[in-house]
């Protein structure tokens, strides 16, 4: 180990070293400018090395120096309301140091090392802790609060000999050990692995979007993991920002990998404009933004992803209910398939290397609810994009996507055009959480609430097969029965599932009132399919007054009593029938 | 003093393996001096202690083992920039092909770029009025933006890229787009017909021309692009002008990257493209943008010719995933004699509704080109009902769809290559095609705002059959008109 490391081959962003003693997965700095690498390979005296930033003007010979070290994030107070890069360091420092431009070689601390943060001890020495045990808390936004635990790492167990309140940077020791290890309000989480929880748990909670093609038909429960595919134009911004405004999870995590710099920046300048409908604050005051574009170094967009899912299993080691959303994994995908092929590894599919698959699913497995190490019940749902090149969803990220999620929400560009939004398709998405999400229906709104959903999926199904024997012969020729199951299923789509997401009352509907409306409209199918067999002509039927009151209920506040009116109005106009 | 090597050990395809050197540097500038006195021009590829892969621009035609000496420059390649820049017309690589002096310069930027940190950027929403319809109206060019025009062999994409380059401006400024032009493997006489056009137009003396030709160097291809964008960089940030940057043809370019991997054994992506294509386009295209506090922008259309007109071929769509939105030309249009033959369907321009709010272009503007595409949509599907069922058993209504995309293709489509239509103009022309449909057809159009442009008549009397479908709104979609088919 006497000789020196050194630079022996560059290639592109692959940078392979001699003499370097790493282990796989170790962060190197490599040359005189001290550029930013993650061991990939070993062979041999080679070691190969993925270099986050711009090669060029290396030359063999430079030194490398091991930094012992696994590409890490740094967590801690600070991480809400920032954004950062694909290795954690703030764009908005990186602009400070650099300009407008990139530069090579520039550090910068994931956390801001000068605050002061105001901490407040709840252990006390002589209190056992283990670790992922919470001490203490920061008040790290309004109404956010932090709370601090003892780093999940070995050496951080015994006895508390030290810890104090008072007003500390991330930095500094806030209190000790009686082993001597020392605690700070920050610590460094390898990105590659998984945080540790106690155990995890069956996803058995929804996440509430307030969108009601979302709760309804096709729901994503805590912990879940979703794909949606994004073809161009289908509403995917506004679909996203929905989700990120009204779903009940308390941190936001979004990560755009490898995107358009025009539209990351539209993501960077509008999501700080957004309110949180909850609590009248800026909604980034919980929300942490990872920005990776296309031309910023391919290595960084590989990590961006674990750097997102880390950070969100931190928040959720506190506790918290975390939505992370990538943007889009298809291109991490492609980061992955990019050094891959620098590494000269055999291509599987598509030259896409062969372990895509483990990948995607190891990182969709790091989605869950589960009990924490500090024994608070925290969750991390995941909702990934897809891009599929020319809307082929054959392709194998897509594919190896959907073998692991188990809810699909297929934008559809189609119905984007037709001003129909969100622009769900509701014959190609599912939800496979449906059952298991039951029985909080049960308790927590409707026990019909299942049996309801289904019927709604019979008739839209009904419909489609419906349409193709109306485009041959025209809805006249259809028998009656069939005529109304029609009209239902248009005041399904048009009074339920569309949806406004610039209204102020449209935008948010609560699970009561989905369920409300479900049953309305189911109580029109009803009356009005009894009214036919008693011989009422369905051209009568489709001329009553209240069914199209339905579209008006989406609109207003106080909902239970005009649907109320409304089926009542509905009865009295049957009963003359 | 640099040294000189004559240590070569392998020639294979554009690259040349050097043994026994130095430390190289990575992607660092060689000078390769011939048995026969001349020199060509490289860039280090792969750089290791043994070995050190260089492609040579110029093709390695004529080099050999015991006489070749080789230089490593120990700088990479740069672009010395300066105003003076405007006006000349150089090499794929950067060297005077007009006769005129080097370009000498203090200041010299390196051609690889750096990435635009995206807190940096501004948001591109100014208008880009090109002055044709198709692209004004229904998909909307924005400063900053890179919109790529997805061509075919044998159509008119030099002539419509001319024609913006011409064109182009923002209303209500008066500054001119500075041109920046990259051809890459395009025939001497598409070149000559754009040096002509810049000529005569005077658009050359505010353009800078990086010319590659199709029997000049494959390799060099690769760094025409860098070139031509570190100029426009250059002109944006340092001298805030607007630049407008005209690539051609990105299918040349890509051919050149897959050479080159191939000449290197390295393992192909699809359709035996490098797997890190997307990670080489997006470095070009996202040299497009705008950024904060800077006067300047760089606006791209890069030109490619689809490989037999696929538009799922690697090239087109990785370049549209980059990209944001395309333009798309038609063969059938263009055999149908219509100049330009963009076909609006496939088009999009992602960043068209930042460009046209009000205040911008007018009020109008976005029902207008939602209106425009529904119709030409609903008109060209029923073109194939046509064919199979005959005109006769269409409903009225059909009819006058059809009609509408005979004469949107007509009127709204075609253009002269000299007629520079206002925005306004554009719009007019809608209203005008609108008047064939009775105003309640107009469903993507806002009451209020029909009543302030619609200028067709009003049909008093409505046929009863129309009548049933009333109550739609805005949602009169596929569905109600299948049905409506379905009863004629």
């Amino acid at each position: 180990m006497a000789e020196k490391s050194y630079i022996y081959r560059i290639a592109g962003p692959v940078v392979i070293a001699k003499n370097l003693n790493a282990r796989i997965n170790d962060l190197v700095r490599v040359g005189d400018e001290k550029l930013m690498g993650e061991v990939i390979k070993i062979q041999g005296d080679h070691v190969t090395i993925q270099v986050y930033e711009e090669t060029t003007g290396l030359k063999p010979g430079e030194p490398v120096i091991n930094t012992e070290e696994a590409l890490s994030v740094q967590l801690g107070p600070g991480l809400l309301y920032s954004i950062y890069d694909g290795i954690q360091r703030p764009l908005k420092v990186l602009e400070d140091k650099m300009g407008s431009f990139i530069q090579r070689g520039v550090d910068a601390d994931g956390l801001d090392p000068d605050k002061k943060w105001e901490f407040k001890a709840t252990s006390s020495a002589g209190d056992v802790v283990d670790p992922g045990m919470i001490i203490g808390e920061v008040e790290e936004k309004e109404g956010m609060t932090h709370r601090i635990m003892i780093p999940p790492l070995p050496g951080y167990e015994g006895t508390i000999k030290t810890l104090k309140s008072g007003k500390f940077t991330v930095n500094d020791v806030i209190g000790t050990l009686v082993n001597g290890t020392e605690i700070k309000l920050s610590h460094r989480w390898p990105v590659r692995i998984p945080r540790k929880v106690r155990n995890k748990l069956m996803p058995t909670i929804p996440l509430i979007t307030g969108q009601r093609i979302f709760d309804a038909l096709f729901p994503l429960a805590k912990g879940g993991v979703a794909a949606i595919p994004g073809p161009f134009g289908a509403g995917k911004t506004v679909a996203q920002q929905q989700l990120a405004k009204w779903c009940d999870a308390e941190v936001i995590v979004y990560i755009g990998c490898g995107e358009r710099g025009n539209e990351m920046t539209e993501v960077l300048t509008e999501f700080p404009e957004l309110e949180d409908p909850k609590t009248g604050k800026p909604l980034m005051n919980r929300t942490v933004l990872i920005a990776n574009t296309s031309n910023m170094p391919v290595a960084a967009r590989e990590a961006s992803v674990y750097t997102g899912i880390t950070i969100a299993e931190y928040y959720r080691d506190m506790g918290y209910s975390v939505a992370l959303m990538a943007d889009s994994t298809s291109r991490w995908a492609e980061a992955m398939r990019e050094i891959s092929s620098r590494l000269e590894e055999m291509p599987g599919e598509e030259g896409y290397p062969a372990y895509l698959s483990t990948r995607l699913a190891e990182f969709y497995e790091r989605a869950g609810r589960a009990m924490s190490l500090s024994g608070k019940e925290g969750s991390v749902s995941v909702i990934g994009a897809v891009s599929p090149p020319g809307g082929d969803f054959s392709e194998p990220v897509t594919q190896n996507t959907l073998r692991v999620v188990k809810t699909f929400w297929a934008l559809d560009a189609r119905l984007a055009q037709r001003r129909h939004f969100p622009s769900i398709n509701w014959l190609t998405s599912y939800s496979l959480y449906k059952n298991t999400l039951k029985d909080y229906y049960v308790e927590n709104v409707n026990p019909k609430w299942l049996e309801y959903i289904n019927r709604f999926m019979d008739i839209l199904q009904e419909e489609e097969k419906l349409l193709e024997i109306v485009q041959l012969v025209g809805s006249d020729a259809l028998p009656e029965k069939q005529q109304l199951t029609l009209e239902v299923a248009r005041i399904i789509r048009e009074y339920f599932l569309q949806q406004n997401a610039f209204h102020e009352v449209d935008t948010f509907c609560q699970l009561e009132k989905t369920y409300l409306l479900m049953d309305t409209i189911l109580h029109f199918s009803k009356v009005a399919n009894n009214a036919l067999e008693e011989g009422v002509g369905i051209e009568t039927i489709l001329v009553t007054d209240a069914k199209d009151k339905i579209a008006e209920v989406k609109f207003v506040k106080d909902y239970k009593k005009e649907l109320a009116k409304i089926r009542s109005q509905m009865d009295r106009e049957f009963d003359k029938l | 003093m640099l040294k000189q090597y004559k240590t070569i050990s392998d020639v294979a395809g554009p690259l040349i393996f050097v043994k026994k050197t130095h430390p190289v540097g990575y992607a660092e500038l060689v000078e390769i001096k011939m048995p026969d006195g001349t020199t060509k021009n490289g860039q280090v590829l792969d750089t290791s202690e043994d070995t050190v892969v260089v492609q040579v621009f110029e093709g390695t035609r004529g080099i050999d083992r015991s006489r070749t000496w080789v230089k490593f420059l120990g700088e990479t390649i740069k672009l010395p920039v300066t105003k003076d820049l405007l006006g000349r017309i150089l090499t794929g690589a950067g060297k005077p092909k007009d006769g005129g002096p080097e370009l000498i310069s203090d200041k010299k930027f390196e051609i690889t770029g750096a990435a635009i940190n995206p807190y940096s950027r501004k948001s591109p929403a100014d208008f880009i009025q090109t002055g044709i319809s198709t692209i004004d109206a229904t998909n909307t060019l924005v400063r900053g933006q890179k919109l790529p025009i997805f061509s075919g062999s044998g159509l008119p994409h030099n002539e419509i890229a001319l024609q913006i380059a011409r064109q182009a401006k923002v209303p209500g400024t008066d500054g001119d787009f500075a041109v920046v032009f990259a051809a890459m493997g395009i025939t001497n006489e598409e070149a000559q017909y754009f040096m002509k056009d810049f000529e005569q137009t005077g658009a050359l003396k505010r353009a800078v021309v990086f010319l590659n030709l199709a029997d000049d160097p494959a390799v060099e291809r690769i760094i025409t692009p860098r070139m031509a964008l570190t100029a426009a960089e250059y002109l944006a940030y340092e001298e805030n002008m607007h630049v407008l940057v005209i690539l051609t043809d990105m299918t040349n370019y890509c051919e050149s990257l897959r050479e080159i991997g191939a000449a290197r054994e390295e393992i192909p992506g699809r359709r035996g493209y490098p797997g890190y294509m997307y990670t080489d386009l997006a470095s070009l295209y996202e040299r497009a943008g705008m950024i904060k506090g800077k006067e300047g922008s760089v606006t791209q259309i890069p030109i490619l010719t689809m490989v037999g007109d696929d538009i799922t071929h690697p090239i087109p769509d990785l370049t549209g995933y980059i990209t944001e939105g395309q333009i798309v030309l038609s063969r059938e249009l263009h055999r149908k004699n219509i100049y330009p033959p963009v076909d609006i369907l496939p088009s999009l321009s992602r960043l068209m509704n930042a460009g046209i709010n009000k205040g911008q272009t007018r009020d109008d503007h976005k029902m207008v080109s939602d209106q425009l595409y529904a119709n030409y949509a609903e008109g060209r599907d029923l073109r194939g009902l046509v064919a199979i069922v005959g005109e006769e058993a269409l409903s009225d209504k059909d009819k006058r769809l059809l009609n509408f995309a005979g004469e949107f293709e007509d009127r709204f489509v075609r253009q002269d290559k000299n007629d520079n239509r206002s925005i306004f103009d554009t719009l007019q022309l809608s209203w005008d095609l609108f008047s064939m449909m009775p105003k309640k057809d107009l469903t993507r159009i806002k009451p209020e705002i029909k009543e302030k442009y619609y200028v067709g008549e009003e049909p008093g009397k409505e046929k009863p059959g129309v009548h049933a479908e009333a109550p739609l709104g805005e949602e009169n979609t596929e569905e109600q008109n299948l049905k409506k088919a379905g009863k004629a």
